[in-house]
């Protein structure tokens, strides 16, 4: 098994488990985040999962790394390999051409008709690898291999929040306005980031989701109560 | 009525910021917080102040200020520049040492000397309530600070106190190196195994300017380009303020306070905690070397540093005389709680 601890600086360290991106590695990585939560190891102040590797950072007024190190490896022995407990949100989306500006083009370049596009979409049970780029995007995988797409030779320096991209393998949303290269098939009227709540992020890493096609009137209704704050995504525990 | 510095010019980049906001990496948010954690702090000290309030950070060039509160305490820190203030009373206050002003008066960081940022620190703290457990302004996510943004002209930074008591000034007791000529020390990794042992080599050799392309998020260097041994994508993985990147060009760029969360461009080395702030202080065209050294010996330095810092914060001097501070009265006027706290 692949596994190391690598350094970054003296303030945090990345356990690696892998250089690929593998729905069962990041399991891993996940699990043992949970546990380095639960452990309350003094001097840890946060950790963040990535596709491959969780990076562990920590307070070098507390603790060490060496000392880390030893905590981690016991952990590592007594962590399980399956998946632990997840969310499974079920996202709204809007896949008609005012929301989805490149579909046509995806369908094209697939081979597929827009429809069969929307179809495979919404069709899969997606998993968050981890959140990056901008504060609360997820990076959701896997597509169905007839869905891959390199990004657009030609980034968009605006693309709307609540845009449902695809590119590669990935699925993602925008939670704000940002440049972005990935191909736009849909839009979602839900929101997932707000800085003044106290869970900022909707969506974390290791959870479930499914995209549930809308019509644009249903995304308009949809909007409205959110910004009402009458609209709670629908949320319910996954199958491990 | 409430009392507030107004801006009257707000400089090249000026933000609130505290230590920097913890517990929100893992769904994208940046750590953000003071460039310079020890300015910082010695700016909080020298107003009496906790040694993590938010106070006001600028770039290279320096905000000006008129004071709508009945009386004011500032200092600046983190630099070798001045405070100027205008009017009747004109006078020059140096970096390391604090002043009163009062409603009405006008000041301006023209310049901060050879640093190329500064904190302002005002007694009792800037009144922004913290986003997510912390008062730092993540200007790219507008989260933090006052309305998440930099200040503008006519931005009124709301105080928590609209008087403040006459009392002396105090000052550093001994002088504060800004260490922009020592050597930025790192770790090598986590993925140096990217690199050829020539670029390694070259990277620990060569010496490399800050360039103008520089910012909160991140400082690009100028200097020799370092070869990749396997390729300039990696799958990503997580990123430290420090973390030092090589995108294809070949040519590394430091990962600073409002670095993005993750990166899939291999990181040669890290800087260490200790030498985040010389470097933050470092104006583009400045130059760079960099040195290896080990996890243990960059914890010792960053161990080694706190203690210096916790000596400078307890070792205030009254300004214009040699006599310390009197700790007891600070005490008794609950002016140093953040200082008695420190581990």
């Amino acid at each position: 098994m692949h596994l190391r601890f690598l350094p970054a600086g003296d303030t945090a360290l990345v356990v690696e488990f892998g250089d690929v991106i593998d729905r069962a590695l990041s399991e891993r990585v996940l699990r043992l985040g949970a546990a380095l939560r639960a452990a309350g190891i003094p001097g840890l102040i946060e950790v963040v999962p990535t596709y491959r590797s969780l990076l562990v950072r920590y307070d070098p007024m507390l603790t060490d790394s060496a000392t880390l190190c030893g905590g981690l490896e016991s952990l590592l022995e007594n962590t399980g390999a399956g998946a632990g407990p997840a969310r499974l949100w079920r996202i709204p989306a809007c896949y008609e051409a005012a929301h989805a500006p490149d579909l046509d083009e995806v369908a094209q370049r697939t081979g597929l008709a827009p429809a069969e596009v929307v179809r495979l979409h919404s069709g899969t049970l997606f998993h968050i690898y981890m959140i990056g780029f901008v504060p609360g995007y997820p990076y959701m995988g896997d597509l169905p291999a007839t869905l891959a797409l390199p990004r657009r030779a030609d980034p968009r320096t605006r693309v709307p929040p609540g845009s449902i991209a695809i590119a590669s393998t990935m699925t993602a949303i925008y939670p704000v306005e940002s440049p972005g290269g990935w191909h736009l098939i849909g839009g979602t009227p839900i929101r997932l980031f707000d800085a003044s709540a106290p869970r900022p992020a909707l969506l974390g890493p290791g959870d479930k989701v499914r995209f549930e096609p809308i019509s644009a009137p249903r995304y308009d209704e949809i909007r409205r109560a959110v910004e009402a704050g009458t609209y709670h995504v629908p949320c319910e525990s996954a199958p491990s | 009525m409430t009392a507030s510095l107004v801006v009257i010019s707000p400089g090249l980049h000026t933000t609130v910021q505290d230590l920097g906001r913890c517990g929100f990496q893992d769904v994208g948010v940046p750590i953000s917080g003071a460039l310079d954690r020890i300015g910082l702090q010695l700016a909080n000290a020298l107003v009496g102040n906790a040694r993590d309030a938010p106070a006001l950070e600028m770039l290279l060039q320096g905000p000006s200020f008129m004071v709508a509160a009945d009386a004011v305490r500032i200092a600046l820190a983190g630099c070798n520049g001045c405070i100027e203030v205008d009017g009747e009373q004109a006078r020059r206050v140096p970096a390391g040492t604090s002043v009163r002003l009062t409603r009405g008066e006008t000041f301006r960081v023209t310049h901060l000397g050879d640093s190329a940022c500064a904190c302002l620190a005002i007694e009792g703290g800037i009144d922004v309530a913290p986003c997510m457990g912390s008062a730092s302004t993540y200007v790219r996510g507008r989260i933090g600070g006052i309305g998440g943004m930099q200040l503008r002209a006519g931005t009124h930074v709301p105080l928590k106190q609209s008087s403040v008591p006459r009392r002396p000034e105090s000052t550093l007791g001994q002088p504060f190196d800004l260490a922009l000529d020592a050597p930025v020390r790192v770790v090598l990794g986590p993925q140096a195994d990217y690199f050829t042992e020539a670029a390694i080599a070259t990277f620990l050799a060569a010496e490399y300017v800050v360039s103008a392309q520089s910012d909160r998020m991140g400082f690009r260097l100028d200097g020799p380009v370092l070869q990749h041994a396997k390729g300039y994508n990696i799958v990503s993985d997580g990123i430290v303020a420090g973390s030092i990147q090589v995108p294809g060009s070949g040519v590394p760029i430091v990962l600073m306070a409002d670095a993005q969360t993750t990166g899939g461009y291999p990181k040669i080395a890290t800087v260490i905690s200790a030498d985040i702030p010389a470097l933050g202080r470092r104006r583009p065209g400045r130059k760079l070397r960099f040195t290896a050294v080990s996890v243990p010996e960059a914890e010792d330095l960053r161990r080694a540093q706190e203690a210096t810092l916790r000596r400078m914060m307890g070792s205030l001097r009254v300004a214009d005389s040699q006599a310390p501070i009197d700790t007891a009265t600070l005490l008794a006027h609950n002016l140093i709680s953040g200082m008695v706290a420190i581990r």
